[in-house]
């Protein structure tokens, strides 16, 4: 495997109910991150976004966003409808080619301009969960039923979750809710779809952010502190839930073998875990301990741009490496109902 | 705008739908023994394609559950109610459906529910109205 590095990381920041399109949106991220790499624009080989139409419900915007990129004269470019998570893994593959050595990866979403209640039934199969309307937080709070009544959580334990996330999104700049709460506070809060409650939930964020791929010692020559990719694999598994052990986030554990996990300890893991009980899962299957610090950013309970949030999560955990001098981190993404697919990559510095 | 779809659902979804039409439930079952309902075309531990179709009851019990006390406005109910996954009487794997209770104390994982079928049934899942609490024999 050819080694890839990334060398810079740009969000947008936490933005409630923007007025600008999602081109609007990006333009200032991606011009960040290519600043910050100290690399020209026409060096880019290959360029990858993720973004969901049906959330702004305009066809084809992932198309206009290019405009953000800057794609005359034509540029090799690609798109995945899924979060920016899955461009990176992309731009990733498409590096070990070998013929371009730096790629970009962006995503953007506005997800407040629909209800996400509605519009993401549309990603559940069309016969059996899709006439039912069976919304994403519904079959999130099966999920953490099925926790409760596997004894292995209490609410206790998601409020708990939260408070965490809270207090750690304090000093984040980036966050959309932070700051000190209370087990019991929450716990007295009504529920939105018993066991979880809306602080259990993510907030409804519209968001952008990038990333630069650099292959080889070029990544050492543009940045002091490049986050090697030394592990990254996406596994899915059955869509219906009722098909599933709940109390098991399967996918996430095969993928967090695949990346290589475990052979190492890992210093900070920035989880996509939307929801309260998705972290104590994604701990539990990626096989993570008390030595390390999950979510210092205070995640996706504290800020959750859909189809970014997990492009956040990996360039936080870039920035861990980039900034804080950690030295083995790694950055989650999920999608579909239930933690259906998740993607773990794992991210070591030169020290 | 609305554009109209019509896809044909083929030998297993097919005549899964058909048969609640019929107020029959028919499962999958697999190479290995798993009865599976609603039914898949192919085993989702092996990926082995599936045609073995049995029926199973139309009652079971309550795996998992969650309580909507605010329903949205395209939810099943206009009244508070609980989406449940429901093991049928001779399935391995569970239905996800709402069900129909008077309040959330009402509803525990383990408890016996019934299809309630809609009046009109035309070959969808939502020939299954919802499920309701086990008439006591």
């Amino acid at each position: 495997m050819r080694d890839v590095a990334i060398v810079s990381f740009a969000q947008s920041g936490s933005l409630v109910d923007i007025a600008a399109s999602e081109t609007q949106m990006l333009l200032p991220v991606i011009n960040a991150a290519v600043e910050r790499s100290g690399i020209a624009r026409a060096d880019i080989g290959f360029t990858c976004s993720g973004s969901a139409d049906y959330l702004a419900g305009t066809p084809f915007a992932f198309v206009a966003n290019l405009e953000a990129v800057g794609a005359w004269p034509p540029i090799s470019e690609s798109h995945v409808d899924m979060d920016g998570a899955w461009a990176l893994y992309e731009a990733w593959v498409r590096l070990q080619h070998g013929d371009v050595d730096v790629a970009l990866a962006f995503s953007s979403g506005i997800s407040s301009r629909s209800d996400l209640r509605e519009v993401l039934c549309l990603q559940n199969d069309p016969y059996y969960l899709m006439p039912l309307w069976a919304d994403h937080i519904s079959l999130a709070a099966l999920q953490a039923r099925a926790l409760i009544d596997a004894g292995l959580a209490t609410e206790g334990d998601f409020a708990e979750v939260v408070a965490r996330s809270r207090r750690s999104a304090s000093t984040n700049p980036f966050a959309q809710l932070s700051g000190d709460v209370t087990v019991e506070s929450l716990l007295a809060e009504p529920y939105t779809a018993a066991p979880l409650r809306a602080a259990d939930c993510p907030p409804i964020t519209d968001g952008a952010a990038a990333v630069i791929l650099v292959a080889g010692d070029l990544a050492r020559e543009v940045c002091e502190r490049p986050a090697w990719i030394r592990g990254i694999d996406h596994r899915s598994e059955a869509h219906y839930p009722g098909l599933r052990d709940l109390t098991r986030a399967g996918s996430a554990r095969l993928a967090g073998e695949q990346a290589g996990v475990g052979t190492a300890p890992v210093e900070v893991a920035e989880l996509s875990a939307c929801f309260s009980h998705e972290e104590l899962l994604l701990s539990t299957a990626l096989g993570l301990g008390d030595d390390t610090e999950v979510n210092p950013s205070g995640g996706s309970l504290a800020s959750n741009p859909m189809m970014v949030s997990g492009l956040i999560r990996i360039g936080e955990a870039f920035r861990q490496i980039n900034e804080n001098g950690r030295h083995r981190t790694l950055g989650h993404a999920a999608s579909g109902p239930c933690l259906q697919q998740n993607l773990v990559c794992v991210l070591e510095g030169d020290s | 705008m609305e554009l109209l779809y019509r896809r044909s659902l083929g030998p297993v979804v097919g005549a899964f739908l058909t048969g609640l039409r019929d107020q029959h439930v028919l499962a999958s079952r697999t190479g290995a023994g798993r009865v599976i309902c609603p039914p898949l075309e192919y085993d989702p531990e092996s990926g082995d394609a599936v045609s073995d179709l049995v029926e199973v009851a139309s009652s079971g019990a309550v795996t998992g559950w969650t309580w909507v006390s605010e329903p949205l406005r395209k939810h099943p109910f206009d009244h508070p109610f609980a989406w449940v996954l429901v093991q049928l009487d001779g399935a391995d794997t569970s239905m996800l459906h709402a069900l129909d209770a008077s309040d959330m104390a009402a509803v525990s994982t383990g408890m016996r529910v019934q299809i309630r079928w809609a009046e009109e049934r035309t070959g969808h899942i939502t020939d299954i109205a919802c499920f309701e609490p086990e008439a006591l024999a």
